[in-house]
């Protein structure tokens, strides 16, 4: 069977960058003891406020659990915070690009 | 960059000239010196600063009616907060004029007001006298074994909530100790805003900070003094921060009405003294303090015993108080704002389980609300509009009804049964 391929289709994001928006949301929704599934959890929806709902104290929460799996310190600039907790995604592209681990 | 005095007195007079007529001021600025700057200005124009311990819309609403003319100072360009606006001034061109003088403020002058949660609703101001405040921080500075050096205080804490501005904004007033604008948040904050002052220095914080500071792998500088406060730490986090920092920590313990009243350091007793002229009392099974910097007799929100005149033990929160990250609330004004919403016929928030709870001092709250026309991520929006995010409920059950008993009254644990057994069946009961 072959298969059609649009010209219009954006590029496929790699497999292990979707791996790691996953991962990424069962480490949240594990270290926070979330009522829902990781898999429930909404990839481009802001994190803070919102979106999910989490608040300040969750996200020191997620800072220290990214700082232990991926060696991520993060840091208080703050318009690029507003970025990372933008979304699940950006917050699993921000891994990408700074992990240690 | 170091500010001196003299710059601080400048600041605080032109900010003062900002304020205009009105007696109170709502205190917004972020930055620790913007808010001390702004504390300064109001005191010296005879403005009482108002101290919520949040700013959503319901509180703000409520605080018009509690003060017509107040006005918000504020130091962010999008500070959200509906009230007539002062934002702080850029800084000033360095100035040739002569410094202006070191103000004297009468003891007796109300500096602010600060706010607890009320059953009805209504927040209940706690009014505070300058002479008060700053007894009660040199008592304070007394028990960290500050007396006799100046430090430098870098605090986690906001300088609003009751904790911060008394270890960090009027210890550093009061006690001649210098004070760290920055309010550092991550673990790697800390470190470095931690290692960029001079010593001696202490840490101000909490244990969800420290435990977040320890457990991150983030490279510790050496600190002077440790202060932790909100809640209990744990003996054993206690014996890993004086460990890893190599230096003292001690713990605070009091409230937003009384302000602090004793400490204690965790690695070599239980026992917390309290502040000399502090008393206690047992009365009907409640703990009262007085006496000291105390405005007026106070009952506390924690179960307390008494060890000897000046001691006690700590033994956890009474059954109606929510204290969230050092946010306090009561069940029954979180059960008034949730019934207030349109639409929800009846909703009790409640303990869950604090074995749920991620890390100490952060038990959330949860709550079975009934309300057949709405799902609950709007009754969760209603409630972001009337309480502070952390007591958010989680989870939020909608159920069929509420498992009140023939009388009305409503059972902490029938609350918890009925949830356990929804989450377990995952629909309305």
């Amino acid at each position: 069977m072959s298969e059609k391929v649009s010209p219009l289709r954006q590029p496929a994001a790699p497999a292990s960058a979707a791996a790691l928006v996953r991962e990424v949301a069962g480490l949240v929704v594990a270290a926070l003891n979330l009522d829902l599934a990781p898999a429930d959890i909404d990839a481009d929806a802001p994190l803070y406020g919102e979106g999910l709902g989490l608040d300040s104290i969750d996200i020191l929460e997620i800072a220290l659990v990214v700082s232990k799996q991926y060696g991520v310190q993060l840091r208080a600039d703050s318009e690029e915070n507003e970025r990372i907790f933008g979304s699940l995604r950006r917050l699993a592209d921000y891994i990408t690009a700074h992990r240690t681990k | 960059m170091p500010i001196l005095a003299t710059q601080f007195l400048a600041d605080l007079t032109r900010v003062a000239r900002l304020l205009g007529g009105g007696g109170h001021v709502l205190n917004a600025c972020a930055d620790r010196y913007h808010f001390t700057v702004g504390l300064a200005a109001s005191l010296v124009s005879g403005k009482v600063s108002l101290l919520p311990s949040t700013h959503t819309p319901e509180v703000i609403r409520q605080l018009i009616a509690f003060a017509p003319d107040v006005v918000c100072l504020s130091d962010e360009a999008d500070c959200g907060i509906d009230l007539p606006r002062v934002p702080f001034p850029g800084a000033a061109a360095a100035g040739s004029a002569s410094p202006a003088p070191v103000p004297a403020i009468d003891t007796a002058q109300l500096a602010a007001c600060v706010f607890t949660s009320g059953s009805t609703g209504t927040p209940v101001p706690h009014r505070k006298s300058w002479g008060r405040l700053i007894a009660c921080v040199r008592e304070e500075a007394n028990r960290l074994g500050l007396s006799g050096s100046t430090c430098a205080i870098v605090a986690t804490v906001p300088p609003q909530h009751m904790y911060g501005f008394e270890s960090s904004v009027l210890l550093a007033l009061g006690c001649g100790h210098a004070l760290c604008a920055e309010r550092p948040f991550y673990p790697a904050d800390i470190a470095a805003v931690l290692c960029a002052v001079p010593r001696p220095r202490i840490l101000v914080s909490t244990p969800i900070h420290l435990r977040a500071l320890l457990e991150s792998g983030t490279a510790l500088p050496p600190a002077d003094l440790i202060v932790s406060s909100t809640a209990p730490l744990t003996p054993q986090l206690a014996a890993e921060v004086e460990q890893r920092f190599n230096t003292r920590l001690l713990e605070i313990y009091g409230s937003t009405e009384t302000g602090q009243i004793s400490a204690r350091r965790p690695t070599h007793t239980p026992e917390w003294r309290l502040w000399p002229g502090v008393t206690l009392s047992v009365r009907d099974g409640e703990t009262w303090a007085q006496g000291g910097h105390i405005e007026q007799p106070t009952r506390l929100c924690d179960v307390l015993e008494m060890t000897g005149e000046e001691t006690f033990l700590l033994h956890g929160r009474v059954a109606d108080l929510v204290n969230i990250a050092g946010k306090r609330s009561s069940l029954a004004y979180l059960n008034q704002q949730l019934n207030c919403i349109p639409g929800v016929l009846d909703g009790a928030f409640f303990h869950f389980d604090d074995s749920r709870a991620s890390h100490p001092g952060v038990a959330r709250v949860a709550a079975c609300v009934v309300a057949p026309q709405l799902d609950a991520a709007r009754v969760v929006q209603e409630l972001r509009r009337r309480i502070d995010p952390v007591f958010l409920p989680r989870p939020l059950l909608l159920v069929a009804r509420l498992p009140r008993t023939s009388t009305g009254k409503l059972p902490q644990e029938a609350l918890r049964s009925l949830a356990a057994a929804h989450l377990k069946s995952g629909g309305l009961p």
